[in-house]
């Protein structure tokens, strides 16, 4: 148990974690709606179709879902040029600054460095505030957003695309759609849920990107440059904040939880579609 | 010849026959100088007469009756032959005068008749010539004042054969009120009220000279010969009989059909329609008592007088339908040794039975085998219009259900690929416009079966046959045939040796269901599917078939884009889908769809690189960058494993370690 009462490190502003959660809603409406044509050919599609009122109400969810995703994206980019001004001055101070989201030779390093731990042929790497894996994850939603949402626009304003590309142009625009669907809903159900949130050594649940904070110790332990740095800096003490309250946790564990499963169900379903019921 | 034809050939006949003799007796007369005047002498006196056995007979003979008779211009022994050379005055009595010398055909007419036959049997009340024609006095039967001219033979006959009298009072005969019935009838009316001499008397049917009973097949008035004495009159009756006679039909099978006498009674007949004929309340006698059963086992008997009243052959007498009876016999049915033969009235509706697996197996004996009766009931016949009647359009399937229902009679011996057919029926859009909505003109079994011709959808004859069905169904629905012919799936408009669909392909034969319903819309498709495979498997990786696989009808199917009925190859100009047309028919579902929009492939598959490369290679472009990525992801997350789970077990070890003594954190901390 992270010791209630005692202070927490804040690793993710108020603002990212809203985001984050808004990104899960949208994400899973996405990825329902979505897989439900997909897979329309199984069994299990046809029920979930009537779950969500019928393929037109469906198709208003995946609209309505991508909005919503579209506009996280829009605020965090409007958030980055709000921080680029407030925060670094000018852009090149922030993207080569130490909490850059950009790749950087230390993430090559620190790559190479993971294999070896793996391999047991070295120590782990000692992170930083953005490890190599989660700057990858990162960039993912970035491409995601970009691949899905372009091919999902031309594919919601057909009429409006095709007065300047040809009309087989949908067909590989629902290519790309689905099968860029498919990479983003199978890697975030299973790597990125791993990766972040299901390693063993935070099983059940790092609560981190929920409640925005993490003690002090495992900072310590799992980001040990972020540490230094924050120490280093003296900014450690207007870094911590008191925990929540157990009640608030717990919700929070629970909802993150269904959220997981519904997760964890997706690929179960993508499976049995792709695997026993492809034709 | 008629009756009337007859007399008046026979009396031209008899007239020269009479000259002759008159001649040659003449000649004789002057011989033996035996003239009239010399009978006359004793005869011309009123008072000459005789006893005999007891009754005083008058011998006085009228001269001038006699000489304004027919015989007037012979000699009394031209007749009286036994008293030819001899001397006068003669002995008595004379032998008796032979007509037949002179009228020989008439004579011997009358010998066969029954009132020559009674004459030889000795009875006294058998008429001779001169019963009718009188003696002295004859006069041809054109003269009105003839008891034989046509007004009086009705009087003539009635001396004898009105009722009351001894030979109607003592001698067997069947009809009763005989001159009283025709007297009535519009042929006495005719005769004796309007004084048409040319309606038919006595003679015009019985013959003059030949009558015989009605058993005796040379009769006039046989059952067999009964139509040809009446047409003698009627010539054109069977253009007004046509729908029942058919022709000549009445004298060719005039075993199957009623005769004259069987509606219009004789001595009845009326210018009416017939409610009965001759026997409807003789024969309701015995077949209205409800215990009449029948001696060989058949069961009752019994007809209901109130629902033969109210049957649709209400109108039509027993005989005309038991045509065997004989009205002469005691029991008129015993004669009767065939069944009813509807055919005989119906006989177009026959022959079709006669063809129909209900026919054939009727004529093989088979004992399940519907006939007639089966459907249509017997005494209590209804037409088909009467809600009442089981062949009444919502009866219908109840009606053949009693033995195609699964597990009755026929559906046992059926052995094609339709199952529960009556409860698919119900459930069809005709059975629930018939059977729910009560719409009597929805198409039920006889629609499109026919009511009398059912034959096996195999046979080409059959109307469910595939070469005949568009017509079937184009009886009701005749607006999708004619687009039907023309389109590619009509072997008017394809020459293929592949079987072409037809109605039932894609709207089943018995589960029809209304167009309009998601149901259908949605089969439609494996429907066209199970022809058109590969193009159906494409459709179905599109967004259209996608979304229609999850069950809504609202995004393009087959027929939205194809047509339904006018299904035309793309090559044809008035196709939905030629280039003039592709785009108008994208846009009802898409208002604002272009020229280029109507470029998306709606049969795109992404297996097939030559067809469609940029699906091809885009597709594989993108199983590349996920295998990629899941394999090296996926690799990255399986090495971390065991690592992780190593942290964890480290971390717990801390942990215990550090809530185990605080000496022990201390030296932890010290340590640090």
């Amino acid at each position: 148990m992270e010791g209630t009462g005692e202070r927490q490190y804040v690793r993710f502003s108020r603002l990212n974690r809203i985001f984050h959660a808004t990104m899960i809603v949208s994400f899973m409406g996405l990825a329902l709606t979505g897989m439900t044509l997909k897979f329309s050919y199984t069994d299990w599609a046809g029920v979930m179709s009537r779950l969500f009122g019928g393929f037109e109400s469906a198709g208003y969810i995946h609209r309505l879902a991508a909005v919503v995703m579209l506009s996280v994206f829009v605020g965090h980019m409007m958030d980055l040029f709000r921080r680029k001004r407030q925060e670094f001055g000018t852009w090149w101070a922030m993207l080569t600054g130490p909490n850059t989201m950009l790749p950087t030779k230390k993430d090559l390093h620190d790559a190479v460095g993971s294999v070896k731990w793996f391999l047991g042929r070295g120590p782990r790497p000692e992170y930083g505030r953005w490890t190599y894996w989660e700057k990858f994850d990162y960039f993912a939603v970035f491409w995601g957003i970009f691949v899905i949402g372009s091919t999902g626009l031309t594919l919601w304003f057909p009429q409006i695309f095709t007065l300047f590309l040809p009309g087989w142009v949908l067909n590989v625009a629902t290519i790309i759609h689905s099968d860029e669907a498919l990479l983003a809903t199978g890697f975030i159900f299973t790597v990125h849920f791993f990766n972040t949130h299901l390693r063993p050594e935070k099983f059940p649940m790092d609560m981190v990107i929920f409640t925005g904070r993490m003690s002090l110790e495992e900072l310590e332990e799992d980001k040990p440059v972020e540490y230094r740095e924050v120490v280093n800096r003296g900014t450690l003490e207007s870094s911590l904040a008191d925990p929540y309250p157990e009640v608030v946790v717990r919700t929070i564990r629970i909802l993150a939880g269904m959220a997981v499963l519904l997760g964890f169900g997706m690929i179960v379903l993508i499976i049995y579609a792709m695997v026993f019921a492809y034709r | 010849m008629s009756p009337a034809e007859h007399i008046l050939t026979s009396s031209r006949w008899k007239r020269v026959v009479v000259g002759v003799c008159a001649a040659l007796l003449a000649g004789a007369g002057y011989a033996r100088a035996q003239e009239n005047a010399d009978c006359l002498a004793c005869h011309g006196d009123k008072g000459l007469a005789v006893e005999r056995k007891g009754k005083t007979v008058s011998l006085f003979v009228h001269e001038k009756r006699f000489n304004a008779s027919i015989h007037g211009t012979l000699s009394c022994v031209s007749c009286h032959t036994d008293l030819q050379g001899k001397e006068l005055p003669h002995e008595a009595p004379l032998a008796r005068v032979a007509c037949g010398s002179c009228h020989t055909a008439e004579q011997e007419q009358h010998d066969r008749s029954l009132h020559g036959q009674a004459f030889r049997r000795g009875d006294p009340f058998a008429p001779i010539c001169t019963s009718c024609h009188g003696t002295h006095d004859i006069l041809s039967a054109q003269r009105p004042q003839s008891p034989t001219a046509p007004l009086k033979v009705p009087y003539l006959c009635g001396k004898c054969h009105q009722e009351g009298s001894p030979v109607a009072r003592q001698r067997v005969i069947h009809q009763d009120h005989i001159l009283e019935n025709y007297s009535e009838s519009i042929h006495g009316e005719g005769l004796l009220k309007k004084g048409l001499i040319v309606a038919p008397n006595c003679a015009s049917c019985h013959t003059a000279h030949s009558i015989l009973r009605h058993t005796d097949p040379t009769s006039s008035i046989a059952r067999k010969n009964i139509a040809t004495t009446c047409t003698r009159c009627h010539a054109q009756i069977e253009e007004v009989h046509r729908k029942v006679i058919r022709g000549e039909l009445w004298e060719k099978r005039s075993n199957v059909l009623p005769a004259c006498v069987d509606c219009h009674q004789p001595h009845k007949v009326r210018k009416v329609f017939y409610d009965q004929g001759m026997a409807d309340g003789d024969c309701l006698r015995c077949h209205a008592r409800p215990d009449i059963i029948s001696s060989h086992g058949a069961g009752s008997l019994r007809v209901d007088p109130n629902e033969l009243a109210t049957s649709r052959h209400a109108k039509t007498a027993c005989s005309q339908c038991h045509t065997e009876v004989n009205a002469s016999k005691l029991r008129p049915c015993e004669a009767i040794t065939r069944k009813v033969d509807c055919a005989a009235c119906h006989a177009e509706v026959g022959q079709q039975y006669q063809r129909s697996t209900h026919g054939s197996l009727m004529a093989s004996k088979d004992q399940n085998a519907p006939s007639c009766r089966e459907c249509h009931g017997t005494h209590g016949i209804r037409g088909k219009r009467e809600p009442v009647s089981p062949t009444f359009p919502t009866n219908v399937p109840m009606l053949c259900a009693r033995c195609h229902r699964t597990g009755n009679k026929a559906a046992a011996r059926y052995t094609g690929s339709q199952h529960e057919i009556i409860e698919h029926y119900q459930e069809s859009t005709h059975g629930k416009g018939l059977l729910k909505s009560g719409l009597t003109v929805t198409a039920m079994c006889t629609d499109c079966h026919t009511a009398h011709g059912e034959l096996p959808m195999a046979d080409t004859a059959s109307s469910v046959n595939p070469k005949n069905l568009p017509r079937t169904c184009g009886r009701c629905h005749h607006g999708i045939e004619e687009q039907f012919v023309r389109s590619v799936h009509s072997g008017q408009t394809t020459k293929t040796d592949k079987v072409l669909p037809v109605c039932s392909d894609c709207h089943t034969a018995h589960t029809i269901r209304r167009a309009d319903t998601d149901g259908f819309k949605l089969q439609i498709m494996t429907q066209c599917g199970r022809c058109h495979e590969k193009i159906a498997k494409t459709y179905f990786e599109t967004y259209h078939g996608k979304v229609s696989q999850l069950g809504y009808t609202k995004t393009a199917k087959c027929y939205d884009c194809h047509g339904a009925h006018d299904i035309l190859p793309i090559s044809d100009p008035k196709s939905h889908l030629s280039r003039e047309n592709v785009v108008a028919t994208c846009q009802k579902c898409h208002p604002g769809a272009t020229r280029r929009f109507a470029g998306y492939l709606t049969h795109a598959t992404h297996h097939d690189p030559e067809k469609y490369p940029w699906l091809f290679y885009t597709f594989w472009g993108m199983t590349g960058l996920l295998l990629t990525t899941f394999v090296v992801s996926g690799l990255h997350t399986l090495l971390w494993l065991p690592r992780a789970f190593q942290m964890r077990r480290d971390r717990g070890r801390r942990a215990a370690l550090r809530n185990a003594t605080p000496s022990e954190k201390d030296t932890q901390e010290g340590a640090e």
